[in-house]
This record gives structure tokens, C-alpha cells and sequence, in this order.
């Protein structure tokens, strides 16, 4: 049978406020345990809530940038359950109005198609401690910096097909927060953790099939793997004759499985209800209007821009404009170098190759907008040679400079000369006479391969320095001549 | 021979008759000759309280004094207190020390205040006799045989036995008012989000609202200038103007309209509580009031209502007592939920048990629809018929309890009963309305009290209207004899 994929994910931001949700403690990652939680995140007796205004403001952002509906009204709710790293036995969350209503954004396939995809509702919650099960001899140990950190979580519509789709959505999410400046997005630190739901149906139904959570999964990476992997248990069990569970399973991306964490029946009775040391959130639209004046140019309007003032093509745009700091880099390098697809390419190679390599983000980037930017100048006014400019680079990323000073420096400026160039051609055409004769008695047809091997030599005779097209040149007539 | 109420002994303190130290001694030996018997405080700070009082008599001498300064007060004992054991009645708190202040405690530390100690109560505010507390029940001064009401018995007992100049009390569905009534003296719940309950242990936080509990309506004036007022830490307190609840006390009550709701006088009250009422009816039509009557025809589903909301909020409240942070823990857990079973199941007494019990089960998958959202449509309803009469009248008058204290023990088993006790003061509390009782007559040597409720955040003119009561009448100034 052919199967159809459905799957909507619930992704986790974490918010980049300064302080928690509901008090004043900082949420800096990495703090020795429990020195970052103040008498509310410890739920002390006849300590109360008061929410963070930043990170209702940070959630209207959101809601903004996807095109959702913001509430004017919305309410905290108390979702009750009992474990160690939740102090208070509730989580404060929203259930029934959440902050932003209906939206959608945009992915791009690989094929070139767009897709939009509906975001349900965003919703802000806390989160809750971390339980430490190593080192405390057969006990467990409590660390509560995180408690009371603020997140949004963001719950897509059934919409997606695939894992990949799963991925492009999840790293447009992932851009239109951090272009928002409302998450570091840091995957490795926390501070984007997904849920996916999957399910199966045999294609052309309607209706949904019996689908199974995979919980917090980490890193674009495990989310394609986690549902894959779940798709693929799924269908076994399905062709199989068989029926999914309803349940929550755990992605262990050693073993590339998901496991069963608890069925529908073990599911808690969380008794939502709202919170009355809260009141409800009541915004207007002076302020909504306030909160959209300071949004930065989004995603999908910066695609659109690349494409149309620099005339590059829908994938390299999305590629580009992927993280906001990327996109900011590439039009810093184009403005200087004068030549945007030159830097495009440049950006999305040689640059995205040493980052890659040495595990940097392009905010730490060692080589300047203004260093690679003069040295794309160089090649376009034929200074240098692209591959010679590749060398100057490689100086630039390990020991700092620019361009003409490095150029300078190492004597790697392009020879331009016809007469010098002349000499070298002279000097390899008498030192490989035989090749010469071989050339001159070909026929028109084959010349063409054959005058390769000439313009190696002469390049290497002039340890790259000579100006291709004119050795090029300067050869035809010699040989052919 | 001492003063008794907090504007005399103010003035006192003020002509020099006496000093804070000479009343906070006479207090603290009255406390050492009749805390065993009535049981009103869990922990009498005699200490720090004599070192307050010796500052306070220095500042009056510098001229620095505050609005309270040198007034010997007790604290309910779940507000909390920097330093000294805050309990809230229960065993899960018994070696609770907080290391932070409520802000209402704070107050009238800086008011210049002194605190004598922590008063008795029910287990988390959680009754109307005060016999649900782990350090055993408060006595009725006036009868050591009755209850002294709850759950802010302790304060109420400890006022009217002159232990403690003035007490504070909290109120969730009358827990400072019925005690006021049973104890003869006057206690005031304020408009919900008046004073601040940042460090007030939650029972039921839609509720709660603490407040004065004082032998007179112009001491409950004076001690709620001290407490009322927005406080930033916590978000339902409200921002509405404070006023000077002391100015308009002697205010003419000429043109008032009282509005006698016929629901309150039928039925569940008692018939020589009636004629307490009526009495007091006559005399604020002597006063120049004008009375008429009116109907809250929600009135009877209140008690429902409100025994589905406070255990409900409740439940939640008191899930962070879980053994695993502070408060008591079981010896020897094996795994977690053995862990969390037998601390709760050893730290909560019977009635907050059964109040978790009864709110979980309200917030319940398939039952939350038909209890708790149901309740909170009848609290709608029920602030409904308030705001209509206050449309056209200035205040309600009414009884605070059906009857007079009860016998300790008499109740004790049975729950539903319990709760019916509270069918007049939990009206108010679901609407959030001001409230105040005061003494009106007296019934087989116990008081019998009456209440007043007005319109939001018109503290003042309760006050006005009991204290003109009060200059008429000496209820108030009635003592038992022990």
C-alpha cells in the first residue's frame, strides 16, 4: 500500500529575555546549580508570579512575523503535575487563549517549490529544573537555574509530508526567531527542542491515523533521523497488519530508534485551569502597532530582495538568508566588493568551507566584511586570479590583513604584462617542442584540449601569477600563428 | 489600668502615659497567663518583641515615629516572617523559617509595629472552627467550651482576650468575619487586591485577602492604612487610590441606604441573631439612614460554588508542599512517589486533605466542565447581583453567621455542616466585595455579630457606618470574663 506522511511538530523557543518569566532571576546558561533560582522559581510558600512584559513582547514579535492573529486577551493557565524539577507542582502555561492565534510560514522544498505551512498557536510557558541522576549515590539532584526560564511554544498544523519537509519548517522557524532577535536558537544548549508528531495513512484517506509523539528532540540532524526512523516503524507495523499506539516514545539517536515512553493510558490528567495569581494579559492594538514598528526585515521579504536587487537565484537566496547574520555578511561583502554574485559564491563557499571546518558561526568569523569584500575587488579589476585570491584568503582567515597588503606582501600580484608573458610563453614553447609539433600537426577539432596542457605550463611557470585569458590569448596566436 | 484599643494606646504612647515597653510586658504577661488555656498563638516572639518595643520608644523619643509605632500586634501564622517559624497550622511547616518577609508583616514592621508572635489558626486557612490545627484548637474567651470561629482564630481569640493590641487575619470565604463574630470584635476583609498577599501562604488565591481584625472600627482604620496599597510583586493586588480610611469615620450617615437582602434573613438565621439585627437596623435609622430591602437571588448557590473554587485553586496551591524542597519529608523514602505519598499523607491534617482531595477531583478530565467551570459561572452570577444592588444602595446590612459560636466538638464531624456555616460571608469573598463585622448583641453570653458589605474599594464607607454603630452602642467594648 502507498503511505502518506503527516507530521506537525510543537517546537520549544526559548526566549532571550534577561530574566525569567515570572521572576527576576537571570537565565544564563552554564551557572554553577541552583544559583540562578530565587525564592519564586524555588515556589517557596507566599512567593507569586509577575510576568516578564519583555516576553509577552518577545511572543507578540512572533505572532507578528508568522502573520497570526495576536490576542488581545490571553490567559495563564496552571497545568498540574508532580516531579522534583517542578517546584511549584504546576507548570504555568497557557491552554485556551494563548497569546498568538492562527499563522503560517513559508519553507522551501528542494524541488524549488514553496510550501506554507499553518502554525495552530504559539503559546508562553515556563520551563521547569533539570534532574541530575549521576553523582548523588543512588539519589537524584535538583538544579532549578532553568526553572521559570521563559519559552514560546510554537504548535504547526498537521501540514507537514516528510522528514525533510519537518526540517525546512523547523529551520524557518528557527530563522524567523532568530532574525527576531527573540532566541539565540542555540539547538546544542536547549534552546530549541521539538516534538514531532507522525503518523501514517494509507494515501488519498482523509482522515488521520493513530499518531505517536517523539519527545524533545535536539538537533535538525535527530529530527530528520527520529522521523524517519518512527516512519519506518510505523509502516512495518501498519503493512504488517498491525496498529499504532497512541504514546509518547523517546528518540535514542545512538541506537537510531525511538523507544516507548508512556502510552495513552499512563498519560497525566494535567487539570488545567487558569491561574489566579495572574491576571489575564490584556494588550491593545496601540501596542501590537508599537511591537510591529520594530520588527527587522523578515525571511522570506530579505529572499525576495536578494533575488530581485542582485539577481540570485531563489536557492542561493534562501541559503543566504537563512541566519540573519549570514544574510547581513553577504550584503556587507557585496556592497564593498561591488560584484553580489561573486560574493554570494564566495559566502556560500570558501567562507561557509573554513567556518564549517573549524566550527565557527559566522558572527565569529575571523576575516571581516571589509577584508573579503577588497579581495572579491581584486579579482574583478584582475589583480589576482580566483585561485591565487583563494591563497590570499587562507592568509586572511589564519594571520588577519587585507587583501592588497597580503597581495603585496607575498608578491602576488596577477602579471598583466603581454611582454612578460610573452617571455614565458616563449620560454615553455621552445622547452616543449615536441608538444608544439604535435599541436601544429592536429586538426582544428583537437586543438582545443590540446592547448591546456601549454596554459598549465605557462602557469606554473609563472607560479600562477599570469592573467589566464591573456596567457590564453597570447598562446593561440603563438601556436597557431 | 491599660487602654485597650489601638487609637487610645496610641495616644498613650504619644503624652508619654506610657511606654511601648510597659504595654509590650503587660501584653507578654498576659500572653504567659492565658496562651494555655486559649491556645491563640503558635509562637510568641518575646524576645524580639521587647527589643522592638525599646527601639519604638526611642524613635518616639527622636520624633521619628510611624502610624503604628509601639502597638503590641500579632501576626496570623501564614504570613510569612524573616527569621521566625511560619507554620500556617500545619505539620508540614512546622520548621518552616522563611527567609523573606510578607509584605503586609513588613508594613507594620515599618509602621513601627510590634510583633508579639504568631497566632493559631486552621491548618492552611482551612476551616471555620479553628480545630483543624496540628498545634490543637483556639478557645472562645467568652466560653473556652466554644469555638472561637476560623480561620482566623487565633487573631480573633487573641484580640478579644486582650492578648494583642489589634491582630491581622486572613479571608477566604469569611475566615476573619465569622471569628470577628464569634469573638465580639470588629474585622475587616477588604476588597480583593487591596493588601498584597506576597508572602501570604495561598489557600485559595482568587480569594485570599488579608485584612485587621481590632476591638473597633476605628482601629481597623488605622491598622488598614498600614496595609493596604499596590504592591508590584503581586499582580492581583490592585492599583485603585488608597485612602486615609480614618477621615471620613464620623461621616453623617443621613441619605445612606442599607439594603436588608431577604435571602440572608430567612431560612438558615437564627431567630434571636434576627432580633440582634433588627435592633441594630433601628439604630442606623436613627442615624438618619434610610433601609430597604433587596434580593441577591444567588445567594444559596454560593456555598457550592465556593467549596468547588478554593479546594480546586487549592489543590494546586499546596502541591509545592511535596517534601522534596522544604517542609517535612518522610523518613526513608523508597522511591519518589513513596516519597511524596507519605509527606503529604503525614504533613496534611484530615480537612486540607480532603480539600485536596475535593479540588483535583473538580479539576479532573470529565469533571471540570460540570465543577469548576459551573462554579465559576455562579461566582458571575453572584457578582452580578451584587453590582445591580449597589446600583442604587450604599451598603448591605446582614448577619455574619447563622448563629453564635458552636460547641468545640459539635460540628467537628460533620464537613457539609461545617461549610453551611459560611453561607454569609462567602457571597462577599466570591464577589470580591468589602466586608466588615462587628458586634451587635449578645446571645447566652456569646456575642452575635452582624456584617456590612459595600462596594468595591469603599472600604471607607464601612467604616464609617461601624464606627458610627460603635459610638452609638458598647457592644464592642463588652469583655469576656476570664
Amino acid at each position: 500500500m502507498e503511505w502518506e506522511v503527516v507530521i506537525g511538530l510543537e517546537i520549544h523557543v526559548q526566549l532571550a529575555t534577561k530574566s525569567k518569566i515570572f521572576s527576576g532571576s537571570s537565565i544564563a546558561f552554564g551557572a554553577e546549580p541552583n544559583t540562578q533560582a530565587s525564592a519564586v522559581d524555588l515556589a517557596m510558600p507566599g512567593m507569586l508570579p509577575v510576568m516578564n512584559e519583555e516576553a509577552l513582547r518577545m511572543a507578540v514579535k512572533f505572532g507578528l512575523a508568522i502573520d497570526a492573529e495576536v490576542s488581545e486577551r490571553s490567559v495563564f493557565d496552571r497545568k498540574n503535575y508532580f516531579y522534583p524539577d517542578l517546584p511549584k507542582g504546576y507548570q504555568i502555561s497557557q491552554l485556551e487563549y494563548p497569546i498568538v492565534k492562527t499563522g503560517q510560514v513559508d519553507i522551501h522544498l528542494e524541488d524549488g517549490t514553496k510550501k506554507t505551512i499553518g502554525v495552530t498557536r504559539a503559546h508562553l510557558e515556563e520551563d521547569a529544573g533539570k534532574s541530575l541522576h549521576e553523582d548523588f549515590h543512588g539519589m537524584s539532584g535538583i538544579d532549578l537555574n532553568r526553572a521559570g526560564t521563559p519559552l514560546l511554544e510554537i504548535v504547526s498544523e498537521p501540514d507537514l509530508r516528510s522528514a525533510k519537509e519537518a526540517v525546512a519548517y523547523l529551520k524557518k522557524i528557527h530563522s524567523i526567531v532568530t532574525y527576531l532577535g527573540i532566541s539565540d536558537g542555540d539547538m546544542s544548549q536547549g534552546s530549541m527542542r521539538c516534538d514531532c508528531n507522525v503518523s501514517l495513512r494509507p494515501k488519498g484517506q482523509e482522515e488521520f491515523g493513530t499518531r505517536t509523539e517523539i519527545k524533545n528532540v535536539n538537533s535538525f540532524r535527530f529530527v530528520e533521523k527520529a522521523i524517519n526512523t518512527e516512519i519506518e516503524r510505523q509502516m512495518y507495523i501498519l503493512e504488517d497488519g498491525g496498529s499504532i499506539e497512541q504514546e509518547t516514545r523517546l528518540y535514542d539517536a545512538d541506537k537510531d530508534e525511538t523507544r516507548s515512553m508512556r502510552s495513552k493510558e499512563f498519560a497525566n490528567d494535567y487539570r488545567y485551569f487558569p491561574d489566579p495569581d495572574l491576571l489575564p494579559i490584556e494588550i491593545d492594538q496601540a501596542y501590537i502597532e508599537e511591537v510591529r514598528q520594530t520588527l527587522p526585515e523578515l525571511p522570506e521579504a530579505k529572499i525576495s530582495r536578494f533575488c530581485s536587487d542582485y539577481g540570485l537565484s531563489d536557492t542561493d537566496a534562501g541559503i543566504l538568508a537563512a541566519s540573519r547574520e549570514q544574510a547581513d555578511y553577504f550584503e556587507a561583502v557585496a556592497t564593498k566588493s561591488g560584484d553580489a554574485k561573486m560574493a554570494a559564491n564566495w559566502v556560500m563557499g570558501e567562507l561557509a568551507k573554513y567556518l564549517n571546518q573549524n566550527g565557527l558561526e559566522i558572527s565569529q568569523c575571523p576575516v571581516s566584511t571589509d577584508a573579503l569584500g577588497g579581495l572579491i575587488a581584486r579579482i574583478k579589476d584582475n589583480t589576482i586570479s580566483g585561485k591565487i585570491a583563494k591563497d590570499v584568503f587562507d592568509v586572511m582567515w589564519t594571520e588577519g590583513g587585507e587583501a592588497d597588503a597580503i597581495i603585496e606582501a607575498k608578491g602576488l600580484k596577477q602579471v598583466t604584462d603581454t611582454g612578460a608573458i610573452e617571455a614565458i610563453v616563449d620560454e615553455v614553447l621552445a622547452n616543449n617542442a615536441a608538444q608544439v609539433e604535435q599541436y601544429r600537426s592536429a586538426e582544428e577539432a583537437k586543438r582545443g584540449k590540446m592547448i591546456g596542457f601549454f596554459v598549465g605550463q605557462t602557469m606554473k611557470a609563472s607560479k600562477g601569477k599570469a592573467n589566464p585569458q591573456q596567457v590564453n590569448q597570447i598562446l593561440k596566436q603563438k601556436l597557431d600563428g | 489600668m491599660l487602654p485597650e484599643s489601638v487609637s487610645e494606646l496610641l495616644k498613650g504612647l504619644e503624652s508619654k502615659s506610657f511606654s511601648s515597653e510597659e504595654i509590650t510586658r503587660a501584653y507578654l504577661d498576659k500572653i504567659k497567663q492565658q496562651n494555655d488555656s486559649l491556645n491563640c498563638f503558635i509562637t510568641v516572639t518575646e524576645e524580639q518583641a521587647l527589643e522592638a518595643a525599646k527601639a519604638s520608644d526611642q524613635r518616639r523619643a527622636n520624633g521619628t515615629s510611624g502610624p503604628l509605632d509601639g502597638i503590641p500586634v500579632a501576626h496570623k501564622d501564614l504570613f510569612c516572617t524573616t527569621g521566625t517559624t511560619t507554620t500556617c497550622a500545619s505539620r508540614m511547616l512546622e520548621n518552616f523559617i522563611p527567609p523573606y518577609e510578607s509584605t503586609v508583616t513588613r508594613k507594620f514592621a515599618e509602621a513601627g509595629a510590634i510583633s508579639l508572635g504568631k497566632t493559631n489558626m486552621d491548618e492552611f486557612a482551612m476551616g471555620s472552627s479553628n480545630e483543624n490545627s496540628y498545634y490543637g484548637p483556639v478557645k472562645n474567651p467568652w466560653n473556652l467550651e466554644y469555638v472561637p470561629g476560623g480561620s482566623s482564630g487565633g487573631s480573633a481569640s487573641a484580640v478579644a482576650a486582650g492578648l494583642c493590641a489589634a491582630a491581622t487575619g486572613t479571608d477566604t470565604g469569611g475566615s476573619i468575619r465569622q471569628p470577628a463574630a464569634f469573638c465580639g470584635i470588629t474585622g475587616l476583609k477588604p476588597t480583593y487586591g487591596r493588601v498584597s498577599r506576597l508572602g501570604m501562604i495561598a489557600f485559595a488565591s482568587s480569594l485570599d485577602q488579608g485584612g485587621p481584625m481590632a476591638r473597633t472600627a476605628e482601629d481597623t482604620a488605622i491598622l488598614l492604612n498600614v496595609m493596604a496599597g499596590h504592591d508590584p510583586k503581586d499582580s492581583t493586588s490592585s492599583t485603585h487610590p488608597v485612602e486615609d480610611y480614618t477621615a471620613s469615620l464620623n461621616q453623617d450617615l443621613s441619605g445612606t441606604r442599607i439594603g436588608l437582602p431577604k435571602e440572608y434573613f430567612s431560612g438558615n438565621l437564627n431567630a434571636d441573631t434576627g432580633k440582634s439585627l433588627e435592633a441594630a437596623i433601628k439604630v442606623y435609622e436613627s442615624l438618619g439612614a434610610t433601609v430597604e430591602e433587596i434580593s441577591l437571588p444567588h445567594t444559596e448557590l454560593s456555598v457550592p460554588a465556593y467549596y468547588v473554587i478554593a479546594p480546586a485553586e487549592a489543590s494546586a496551591n499546596l502541591s509545592r508542599f511535596d517534601g522534596v524542597r522544604y517542609g517535612h519529608r518522610c523518613d526513608s523514602p523508597k522511591d519518589l512517589e513513596d516519597l511524596y505519598r507519605r509527606s503529604r499523607a503525614e504533613g496534611f491534617g484530615a480537612e486540607v486533605q480532603r480539600r485536596i482531595l475535593v479540588g483535583t477531583y473538580a479539576l479532573s478530565a470529565g469533571y471540570f466542565d460540570a465543577y469548576y467551570r459551573q462554579a465559576q459561572k455562579i461566582r458571575r452570577l453572584i457578582k452580578e447581583d451584587f453590582v445591580r444592588a449597589f446600583d442604587h444602595i450604599d451598603a448591605i446590612l446582614c448577619p455574619t453567621t447563622p448563629g453564635a459560636a458552636f460547641k468545640i466538638g459539635s460540628k467537628s464531624d460533620d464537613p457539609v455542616q461545617m461549610y453551611l456555616e459560611d453561607i454569609f460571608t462567602v457571597p462577599t469573598s466570591l464577589a470580591g466585595l468589602p466586608a466588615i463585622a462587628l458586634p451587635c448583641g449578645e446571645l447566652d453570653g456569646l456575642p452575635v455579630g452582624m456584617q456590612l458589605i459595600g462596594n468595591y474599594f469603599n472600604e471607607s464607607k464601612l467604616l464609617n457606618l461601624a464606627h458610627r454603630f460603635q459610638s452609638e452602642t458598647d457592644w464592642h467594648q463588652r469583655r469576656p470574663q476570664i
